[in-house]
């Protein structure tokens, strides 16, 4: 008798675990699940580049090394990677804010350029310092925007694929700042660049010898405003519902072309930004270069920020820390083992070839067997 | 030089400007048929144009030619495994095979020694032929001519066109017809891509005859553009492909010509090819109609 009621008191035990601990846990691993998947593409991305390393005779583990080294290593390494995930978090959050509203906005690469040239311009003016980065903040923000407007008009209009236009404003886009630097910004004593965004209109530097400036925290205050603008307005919700389901958006009367539009305007606004914020906090030269050096790939790598970062604001900050932290280590690595950057690209593009498979973690699944059977709790 | 003389110049550029975006659009068309939206075109002509040139520098212009459409088929297979099988987000997949090309082939050129350029030697590239309509012209541009007609026919005239739209229009109607929706999408997309990838290697191989990390410059897109334009009707790829293959020549053409050099600055000129693209996709949007399933994967209830 005693031993029957110590199993059924087993039993409540057990009864009581699965539904206070275990369930719990498993429902807050279940709600992780971006996170996982995310990590889990992240490791595969690095097994491609792997792969390739070993193929060209390179030493993946040495290589692996120095990219830790020169991202997270040192206090140096950390603040490059921050610097470099500065423009990212606003690219990625161009996408992000596109793809929640059902749109595939890829044009932030030309609306960074757009946005740089503009801040850059404004130091063809002398204005008092503070007002000055404001003013230039703003002109990268507009000019980004203006710049986004025709895909958006285009889009809602006629209905060309955002895809087509925004990648032909990008080659459009490239090509005028071509002409604009070596024409119209250009350094009078140094041709190969544009003049240099002034003192008044330069971010000051966060961290001494470093390139990491202040210019993060308009990255982090436009991080609150996403969140807050598409979770808590009636307009943030109409974008995401609209790319959810746009059927059920036309039956509650939703219109097409304000969510568009709204998602259009601030991802250019955004982008526009991370231009401007990236030659007005980058030392020494606070200038773009002919051939527009740290500028190219700004807005594709936004994208992948995005979607490792699950298109929401705050993941977006951890893939953008992630993804500068690559392009920092990159560089040691390509000194030390002498892997060259661009590998970081492949690595990139196996992440997001990975994440857009849906069902990642049961193909994954399949492998491990039946291990996860108590789930059903 | 008369103006006649002009034109056929700017004519001559053109059939090669076309080859390139006519081929990876028309198996774009064969793709987007079925149902499958690949944006990787890009991706494929650019990875395909440095496979095409290695292969070439190996084994000559046919293992060049080949290599490039065997390097279409390998990213082809990948994108439509996942997204028919995995029912992945075509547009993802199609981003992520850009940057991979990207990233690869810079690499590789700098792995080469050359950053950022690698000639094909002239021995290996395709010869050229003379032919009635002209001098120096490369075959491929006969087989571009070519195919659209054999793809239209393909389409709307055999069983294989039949299926095809039948799992792009209605995969569910299409599936309770004994179709196989998923392989017949998987071969569909490859078939496309590997045009897309022959189109890659010409440019290395036969046209430009050497590679750079922006060999692609934008004609995987302007082939979808052309795509858009032509409503999946093969034989307007065709047109569409002159087009765009026109107005690239007549920028490389006015970037030469004296007169108007010294009053157009060289950085404009390149971008007339994207802005007529731009301008051509916004009028013929409105006249076309896509298949119903474009870009969604089947999922069988």
């Amino acid at each position: 008798m005693k031993g029957l009621a110590f199993i059924a008191r087993l039993r409540r035990l057990k009864a009581w675990l699965f539904a206070r601990l275990i369930g719990p846990a498993a429902r807050a691993i279940a709600r992780l699940r971006p996170l996982w998947e995310s990590l889990l593409a992240g490791l595969i991305g690095l097994a491609v580049g792997a792969i390739i390393m070993l193929i060209y005779h390179f030493n993946p583990i040495q290589a692996y090394f120095a990219l830790f080294r020169g991202s997270f290593g040192t206090v140096y390494s950390l603040s490059e990677a921050l610097a470099n995930a500065t423009p990212l978090i606003l690219t990625g959050l161009t996408f992000a804010i596109g793809l929640r509203g059902g749109l595939f906005n890829i044009g932030a690469e030309g609306q960074v350029y757009i946005g740089a040239l503009a801040a850059i311009a404004l130091s063809l003016f002398k204005l008092p310092a503070g007002l000055h980065l404001i003013v230039t903040l703003l002109a990268g923000m507009l000019a980004g925007a203006l710049w986004s407007l025709p895909a958006a008009i285009l889009k809602i209009a006629r209905g060309v694929h955002e895809v087509i236009s925004t990648i032909m404003f990008n080659w459009i886009a490239h090509f005028l700042s071509f002409y604009l630097i070596a024409n119209i910004l250009v350094d009078p004593r140094r041709a190969e660049k544009t003049i240099s965004i002034l003192p008044t209109a330069r971010f000051p530097v966060l961290m001494p010898r470093t390139s990491l400036s202040y210019g993060i925290l308009v990255s982090i205050f436009f991080v609150g405003l996403v969140l807050f603008l598409l979770w808590y307005t009636t307009i943030g919700f109409e974008v995401r519902a609209m790319g959810f389901n746009p059927a059920a958006c036309r039956y509650a009367g939703i219109k097409r072309w304000r969510t568009a539009l709204f998602a259009f305007v601030m991802g250019g606004f955004t982008a526009g930004l991370a231009g401007a914020v990236d030659v007005m906090g980058r030392p020494p030269s606070y200038a773009i270069f002919s051939g527009l050096g740290g500028l190219v790939n700004l807005g594709f790598n936004g994208l992948g920020v995005a979607m490792i970062g699950r298109n929401h604001p705050v993941g977006i900050v951890l893939a953008a820390i992630f993804f500068g932290g690559l392009m920092a280590g990159g560089r040691l690595m390509q000194i030390s083992p002498g892997v060259p950057l661009e590998l970081i690209r492949v690595v990139e593009g196996a992440i997001i070839i990975t994440l857009a498979v849906p069902e990642l973690i049961r193909i994954f699944r399949l492998f491990r067997g039946k291990l996860l059977i108590w789930r059903r709790a | 030089m008369t103006i006649l003389d002009h034109f056929f110049g700017i004519l001559f550029i053109s059939l090669h400007a076309m080859v390139p975006i006519t081929l990876a659009a028309t198996g774009e068309v064969l793709g987007e048929t079925a149902g499958l939206f690949n944006i990787g075109l890009e991706g494929i002509i650019l990875l395909s144009a440095l496979t095409g040139a290695l292969g070439a520098e190996a084994g000559g212009w046919v293992v060049g030619l080949l290599a490039g459409i065997g390097t279409g088929v390998a990213i082809g297979l990948l994108f439509g495994l996942i997204s028919t099988y995995w029912k992945g987000d075509q547009l993802i997949v199609g981003v992520g095979i850009n940057l991979l090309a990207i990233g690869f082939v810079a690499f590789q050129l700098i792995i080469l020694g050359a950053p950022g350029f690698h000639a094909v030697p002239r021995a290996a590239q395709v010869p050229n032929i003379n032919t009635p309509l002209g001098k120096d012209l490369s075959p491929l541009i006969f087989l571009t001519l070519a195919l659209p007609f054999f793809a239209y026919y393909l389409l709307s005239r055999t069983q294989v066109g039949l299926k095809l739209k039948a799992v792009g229009e209605h995969p569910a109607a299409a599936d309770v017809a004994g179709i196989r929706v998923n392989i017949t999408r998987l071969l569909a997309a490859t078939g496309g891509a590997s045009l897309a990838g022959l189109g890659g290697a010409f440019i290395s191989v036969d046209w430009i005859g050497s590679v750079t990390k922006e060999i692609s410059a934008g004609r995987g897109f302007i082939a979808l553009a052309t795509v858009v334009f032509s409503g999946l009707n093969p034989l307007l790829v065709l047109l569409g492909g002159f087009i765009f293959g026109f107005f690239e020549s007549l920028a490389t053409w006015i970037s030469t010509f004296p007169g108007i050099k010294a009053v157009v600055r060289w950085e404009i000129v390149p971008m007339t090819p994207y802005i007529v693209t731009l301008l051509v996709v916004a009028g013929a949007i409105g006249r076309v109609r896509f298949p119903a399933a474009l870009g969604r994967p089947y999922i069988r209830e």
